[in-house]
């Protein structure tokens, strides 16, 4: 089976309108010369040891030639008999022909964005689709009205928006731009696998799983190891994250109560008052620069690191796919062996369809993984630089409060000692 | 702050050796005098430990210090003499300090380091066999004997200079002055409350000073351990990330030596507090040394209230004294019991009047003398008390923003390590 039609949908006993559009959009886009990274075939997929240079062009060539531009912003309050939720404006701006409009703006609520994520899901089972932010905030149960936590998830919907955007497959998934464009998403939703058929998957897939697989590719189990360790990792990371901010919550605290201990003093001194505000004003300074600091770990490196914990549980959940598509196919290949000649060839059929689904799944995957590794580095690689440069920003702005306070007692910050001395 | 062998220059510098060798209670106030620092180079060199029996017959372990002292003259000659040293205990200095607080009551007379750690915050050690707290409390001792040996008046004292030289028998040295029992009564008095009708303004408002200076270090250094305590935890957690990031390095390729690598600063980052805090104490024993202070100042105080109290009592008694010659004199007895006496017994015979006449009139002699007296020892304690309450201020001024600059000086050099580690952990990460 050839290559080009690869990343198709493949969900393999559903054809309904939806996939019929997808794979005519895909099929549109292979004619395109962009330089993405389409996979042609199974040799050529993600090769840990690949060379940098290439996916960097990679990267610059997507920047440039980014034709989709999506923000989620504007929240607001909807009150219904039943129920208050939120509703986001996401806007969309581009050229693309598949589009009527150059510019769109829909509203739509956390439901909406589940639906989305849940179709893409469906008719890519392999592939790794940007996880949506959680429903609810477990740890220290946070009012889901509360402006902070709307704003957190803000930002996760914009990112998860701009995330299928860039993927050069999502991105041409109806479900996306029926997202982005209709003004009635009801009816959308509507359509598509019922839950008694998505049921009917998972039985399968559990069944599928008590079998056990009998011949997983090296590749993927090495994948399958990777993402395990990942996920460790990732949440450890996650987790000191978390705890240094506490920490830095605690030393801000004790410091707000150190800061006037120098101020009440000063009002009982006379030559002493002046050096002893000074310092006072030096610990509020400090203070003030902490509190940006936390600001900032909470606003940067915080929400990066919990979107990879999000995806390695999304990475364990397509692996785990893959394996049920490559075991159902397995069972039936069994089952074919067994079988008596009257089905030979419906049930033949049947198994190639099959073979062609997983070597389409493993395809997906392996194009997919190398992608998102690339992704996971630089985002991970841009919130620990970005962390730094404000720790160094923080310091050197303390720094250059304490200075101040020297050269106001008439003393060079170089000098280590009070050179007046001369015994 | 003294530093370690060079004497703090006293007001004027005046080359001429008026060595008062008389160096116990009615030392006269020199103003400028030379001080005994200037002859001699004094150091707490180190220190040991020990074990012996105590008092109770008990084994006990405990810190010897060892004190060294070099002629200056030798020094700047630039000979290097080997120097005279011996050995002492903290309880050996408490008795010192006391023998000078008794002493010289109008002398602010400088603190010990304290006995034991307080203002801890949790990893500093609360132990007095600590090494850390034993090498603070040398530092504390040497400072201690720098103080005092610069003092214009105290310096002259010949059981500080026996201290300093003579290991064997000094103790009993110092019990001879007899010393002990003005201790017992002082502190009998320090405590008490009394109503003085005429205290000096300056005095009362020092004393209220002394109060606001005690109150206001503590909170400070309260605040500090906790700050201390706080910051230790953020750094430390760091530490978490060197860890981490280096088993996350074992499982990526083109991630893994950024992370390695940034992993390690994390380390350093996370190692870093101990030193920064340990020269923070240093700060926060430059404080402890004024909180001290501001009890021997309040002492000086309350000795103006105590002779003033005194003076009022004796010039009470002399008054009524007088008072009772005068009814005597006159006949008339007012009051008193004796006139009452004579009402239901009879009149006493003039003999009997004569003698309590003479008795009265010695007593009036003798309570003019102990007015005057009092009236000396409070004017005397009076003025010198201002001088060296006026000599404290100026020290405590100087002293305590030195410190605060040096407290900034640490803070920057923090900074500078700050800047240094997030910089090189950037380093890294743009590698990843």
């Amino acid at each position: 089976m050839s290559g080009q039609t690869v990343p198709a949908d493949f969900s393999g006993h559903m054809l309904d309108l939806d996939e019929d559009e997808d794979l005519e959009v895909f099929s549109k886009n292979t004619s395109l010369a962009d330089g993405s990274p389409m996979p042609n075939s199974p040799s050529s997929m993600v090769n840990q040891y690949r060379l940098e240079e290439d996916e960097e062009e990679e990267q610059q060539q997507d920047a440039d030639t980014k034709d989709i531009f999506i923000t989620v912003d504007n929240p607001e309050s909807h009150v219904t008999a039943i129920e208050t939720f939120i509703m986001y404006r996401v806007l969309t701006k581009t050229t693309r022909s598949e589009f009527d409009s150059s510019e769109y703006e829909v509203r739509r609520r956390y439901q909406d964005f589940l639906w989305l994520r849940s179709r893409l899901e469906e008719n890519h089972p392999t592939l790794i689709v940007h996880p949506l932010p959680e429903k609810f905030v477990m740890k220290g149960m946070v009012e889901r009205f509360n402006d902070d936590f709307i704003e957190t998830r803000r930002k996760a919907l914009h990112r998860f928006l701009n995330k299928i955007s860039e993927h050069p497959i999502l991105s041409y998934s109806q479900h996306f731009k029926v997202f982005l464009t209709a003004q009635e998403l009801t009816s959308h939703k509507k359509q598509g696998p019922g839950f008694l058929s998505r049921m009917g998957e998972t039985v399968r897939a559990v069944a599928n799983s008590v079998r056990g697989l009998r011949n997983r590719p090296e590749e993927f189990t090495l994948m399958q190891e990777y993402v395990e360790d990942f996920s460790n990792k990732i949440c450890s990371v996650d987790k000191v994250t978390q705890r240094i901010i506490k920490e830095q919550r605690e030393y801000l605290d004790e410091l707000k109560q150190y800061g006037p201990t120098y101020t009440q003093w000063a009002g009982s001194e006379e030559d002493l008052a002046e050096p002893l505000k000074g310092v006072a004003r030096c610990v509020e300074g400090c203070s003030k620069e902490t509190e940006e600091q936390i600001q900032h770990l909470s606003e940067v490196l915080v929400p990066a690191l919990h979107e990879y914990v999000l995806c390695a549980e999304t990475l364990k959940a397509v692996m785990r796919r893959r394996d049920n598509i490559q075991a159902e196919f397995e069972a039936k290949n069994e089952a074919l062996a067994s079988r008596k000649p009257e089905n030979q060839e419906a049930l033949q059929e049947e198994v190639d369809g099959l073979a062609d689904r997983v070597e389409l799944a493993n395809n997906a995957l392996k194009g997919d993984w190398s992608r998102w590794q690339k992704g996971m580095r630089t985002d991970l690689k841009s919130a620990f630089i970005s962390t730094a440069e404000k720790n160094v920003d923080y310091y050197e702005k303390c720094l250059a409060v304490w200075e101040s306070f020297l050269l106001s007692q008439r003393v060079e910050p170089s000098e280590q000692r009070d050179g007046e001395d001369v015994s | 702050m003294a530093e370690d062998g060079k004497g703090e220059p006293v007001a004027t510098d005046d080359d001429s050796e008026h060595l008062a060798v008389d160096g116990s209670s009615n030392n006269t106030m020199v103003e400028e005098s030379c001080t005994l620092l200037r002859r001699m180079e004094i150091c707490v060199a180190e220190a040991e430990k020990r074990s012996g029996k105590n008092a109770v017959n008990m084994q006990e372990t405990f810190t010897v210090y060892l004190i060294e002292t070099r002629p200056m003259d030798a020094v700047a000659e630039g000979r290097n003499p080997a120097p005279d040293s011996l050995w002492r205990r903290y309880s050996e200095f408490e008795l010192l300090r006391s023998y000078l607080v008794v002493t010289y009551p109008y002398i602010v007379v400088p603190p010990l380091p304290e006995k034991r750690a307080e203002f801890v915050w949790h990893k500093l050690s609360a132990d007095n066999m600590d090494p850390d707290f034993v090498e603070r409390r040398r530092v504390g001792l040497e400072n201690f004997l720098l103080r005092v040996a610069s003092h214009p008046v105290l310096s002259n004292d010949k059981i500080l200079y026996h201290f300093l030289t003579e290991e064997h028998g000094w103790k009993e040295v110092v019990y001879e002055t007899g010393f002990q029992a003005k201790a017992d009564s002082r502190l009998r008095a320090l405590s008490a409350t009394f109503r003085v009708r005429n205290t000096d303004k300056r005095f009362m408002d020092m004393k209220h000073y002394s109060d606001e200076l005690q109150s206001h270090t503590s909170q400070l250094l309260r605040a500090r351990a906790r700050v201390a305590d706080r910051l230790y935890g953020v750094f430390k957690v760091h530490g978490n990330y060197g860890r981490v990031f280096s088993e996350w390095s074992a499982i990526e390729k083109e991630m893994g030596d950024g992370l390695q690598s940034a992993g390690h600063h994390m380390d350093a980052y996370a190692a870093s507090i101990d030193d920064i805090l340990e020269e923070e104490e240093h700060y926060a024993d430059q404080l402890k040394e004024y909180l001290f202070y501001a009890e021997a100042l309040r002492a000086v105080c309350r000795k103006h209230e105590l002779t003033q109290f005194e003076l009022e009592m004796a010039s009470q008694d002399l008054i009524s004294k007088k008072q009772q010659r005068e009814e005597l004199a006159t006949g008339c007895e007012r009051f008193s019991f004796k006139g009452m006496t004579n009402k239901l017994f009879g009149q006493e015979a003039p003999e009997q009047r004569e003698a309590r006449l003479k008795l009265l009139e010695e007593l009036i002699a003798e309570g003019e003398e102990a007015v005057k007296e009092k009236t000396v020892e409070c004017e005397e304690h009076v003025e010198r008390a201002w001088v060296d309450m006026q000599r404290f201020e100026e020290q405590k001024d100087k002293d305590l923003r030195e410190a605060l600059i040096n407290y900034a000086v640490m803070q920057i050099s923090m900074c500078k390590k700050g800047i240094q580690v997030w910089s090189n952990a950037k380093e890294c990460f743009l590698k990843m």
